[in-house]
């Protein structure tokens, strides 16, 4: 039983609290591709974009290099932490993250960029600051496109392989998930686990994205 | 508290559009100062740096003894912090907010106690409490507007600078945003800066008009003496149909104020034309409204045949050859008839001497 419901709430973990963290990065780089002048900005957006299109392994060497205990990061988080951050569930944080946050970020960008500008300049003449600008306006107004960019992310972060796997491993109850326990289970001919796991990963993101549909269209 | 403004902003020309320069200069004291002039003159660009929306690329934007723009000294104050009310043609009111929300967003600077006073003050001085529930989408477009302004006015703003905030709108709200405006230019000692191309909003509510084409201003002064001393033949048709003409001079007496000029052939007396001498071509200007049609020759009348007639609202727009307008009273409709000859009558003061266009 716990082959099955391990994975499944590694999962469901990994992918809240990727969600929340891409939200919290996404939104702010939306707001700024969409709000800011700045030279390189369209550069910004393709790097932030290239997650979606790079094959999964790609995506994957880049984290290790970037996060393995020889680098710079690395050494920082193990200063802190005490342990890496390869090889555990928390490095399946990031690459969730990291394969979550292009849609997020191009969902959120559309969002903020169809506004009225007219608002912003209203609110800026108003005296309010920016943040509360945020708050008040820009995020109550694009509170749709946010929604859709959450479950979006989620979503991502649900089914990511290629990137986790690689930084992440496939460490039975310490770093599998269910996409790489499905996997594995295919491998090694244990059919019924993997259709097990398969039924409810498709049911649950069903249900979320069937709910985040009607939410949107109530608020 | 008074507005100073000296800017010029450049726009190359790119591919899909002309290139443009905004150079103005003005100087806006407390009261409404209009900006005039047809659509793509610099108007709202104008007010968009003054606002801080736009940067100039030279100049010097003062408000009172606060520096809000100074390209020399590096000084460009953010929108926020130039104490600039703006009204948007779009009202630009935060559609998921009510009435009394939107005013509380602009609140926020006032201490937190005075907050409710104030908006509950500002509601019913713009007869805004029965609707102060309402989001702006179940809202008229008058109340709209009294709404956009109430949300400006509420920052106590050291200038209000309003965009084309009656476009569109229809005679009633048009003379309803007539009333608001002149109440807030008597309840403020502030400077109010409001653009527009309609030529009644400019008359009836401009303590100063600023007469702008292609990005400068062309003529500055009140309404009235714009009206009938235009500076140029651009300004003239601003103000509706008119007549500009070409003209030579015949004779110039400074003594008795008059001179004799020759128009479409006919020999006119007009007031005297200072700084011109005789035999100088020059264009002048006669007013469609100060020109009298009449069925018989006399003095200082040009023969002219009538090719179309206009009733127009409150008046009858008659189309003369050579081209002439003339608006005679409606209740002279019966007495016109087109395809015939008649006499204008140019009465001296109706004839006016234009600057170059």
């Amino acid at each position: 039983m716990g082959s099955i419901a391990f994975p499944l709430l590694l999962s469901f973990k990994i992918a809240l609290i990727a969600t929340a963290i891409a939200l919290a990065l996404g939104l702010w780089l939306a707001w700024v591709l969409a709000n800011v002048a700045f030279p390189g900005k369209e550069w910004l957006d393709a790097v932030v974009t290239l997650p979606l299109v790079f094959p999964p392994t790609v995506l994957g060497y880049y984290l290790l290099v970037l996060l393995a205990r020889s680098s710079p990061f690395g050494k920082l988080w193990e200063s802190i932490f005490g342990q890496p951050l390869v090889f555990t569930w928390h490095a399946a944080v990031v690459a969730a993250t990291i394969h979550a946050l292009p849609l997020l970020v191009k969902s959120a960008r559309a969002g903020f960029e169809s506004g009225d500008p007219a608002l912003l300049r209203a609110a800026r003449s108003l005296g309010t600051g920016e943040w509360r600008i945020f708050w008040k306006v820009t995020a109550p107004l694009a509170r749709r496109s946010i929604l859709a960019a959450a479950v979006i992310a989620f979503a991502r972060s649900l089914g990511d392989f290629g990137a986790t796997l690689m930084v992440a491993g496939d460490i039975p109850f310490r770093t599998q998930t269910a996409a790489i326990a499905i996997y594995d289970a295919v491998e090694a001919g244990n059919t019924r686990i993997a259709g097990v796991l398969t039924l409810i990963l498709s049911a649950a993101t069903l249900l979320i994205v069937y709910g985040a549909n009607r939410l949107e269209r109530r608020i | 508290m008074s507005l100073s403004v000296r800017l010029t902003r450049n726009f190359r020309p790119a591919a899909d559009s002309a290139g443009f320069a905004l150079h103005v200069e003005f100087t806006a004291e407390r009261g409404i100062t209009v900006l005039f002039g047809p659509s793509g003159a610099g108007k709202s660009l104008t007010l968009n740096c003054i606002a801080g929306f736009e940067k100039p690329d030279s100049g010097r934007i003062m408000l009172g003894d606060r520096i809000l723009f100074d390209a020399e000294a590096r000084v460009n104050l953010r929108p926020r912090d130039r104490h600039c009310g703006y009204v948007f043609q779009s009202h630009a009111l935060f559609p998921h907010m009510t009435v009394r929300e939107n005013l509380m967003f602009a609140a926020e600077r006032h201490p937190r106690l005075e907050r409710h006073r104030l908006v509950t003050e500002m509601l019913e001085r713009f007869a805004l409490t029965e609707m102060a529930g309402r989001k702006p989408a179940n809202l008229s477009g008058g109340q709209n507007q009294r709404c956009s302004i109430a949300r400006a006015l509420i920052t106590s703003p050291r200038a209000l600078l309003l965009d084309e905030p009656a476009a569109g709108l229809d005679v009633s709200l048009r003379s309803e945003l007539s009333d608001v405006l002149k109440q807030v230019r008597d309840d403020l000692e502030i400077p109010l800066l409001l653009v527009t191309h309609d030529v009644d909003d400019a008359m009836t509510l401009a303590d100063q008009v600023l007469v702008y084409t292609d990005g400068g201003i062309v003529q500055r002064g009140s309404a009235d003496s714009i009206r009938t001393h235009p500076a140029n033949a651009d300004v003239a048709r601003m103000f509706g149909p008119t007549n500009v003409l070409d003209a030579e001079i015949l004779a110039l007496d400074p003594g008795r104020n008059s001179s004799r000029v020759r128009i479409n052939g006919t020999e006119l007396n007009a007031r005297y034309l200072p700084g011109h001498f005789r035999g100088d071509r020059i264009r002048m200007n006669a007013r469609a409204d100060e020109l009298i049609v009449h069925g018989s020759r006399g003095e200082n009348r040009m023969e002219l045949r009538l090719e179309r007639m206009l009733a127009r609202a409150n008046f009858i727009e008659l189309r003369f050859t050579p081209e002439l307008v003339v608006f005679a009273p409606r209740h002279d409709w019966e007495k016109f008839r087109d395809g015939r000859e008649w006499y204008v009558e140019f009465p001296p003061d109706s004839l006016r001497p234009l600057g170059e266009a």
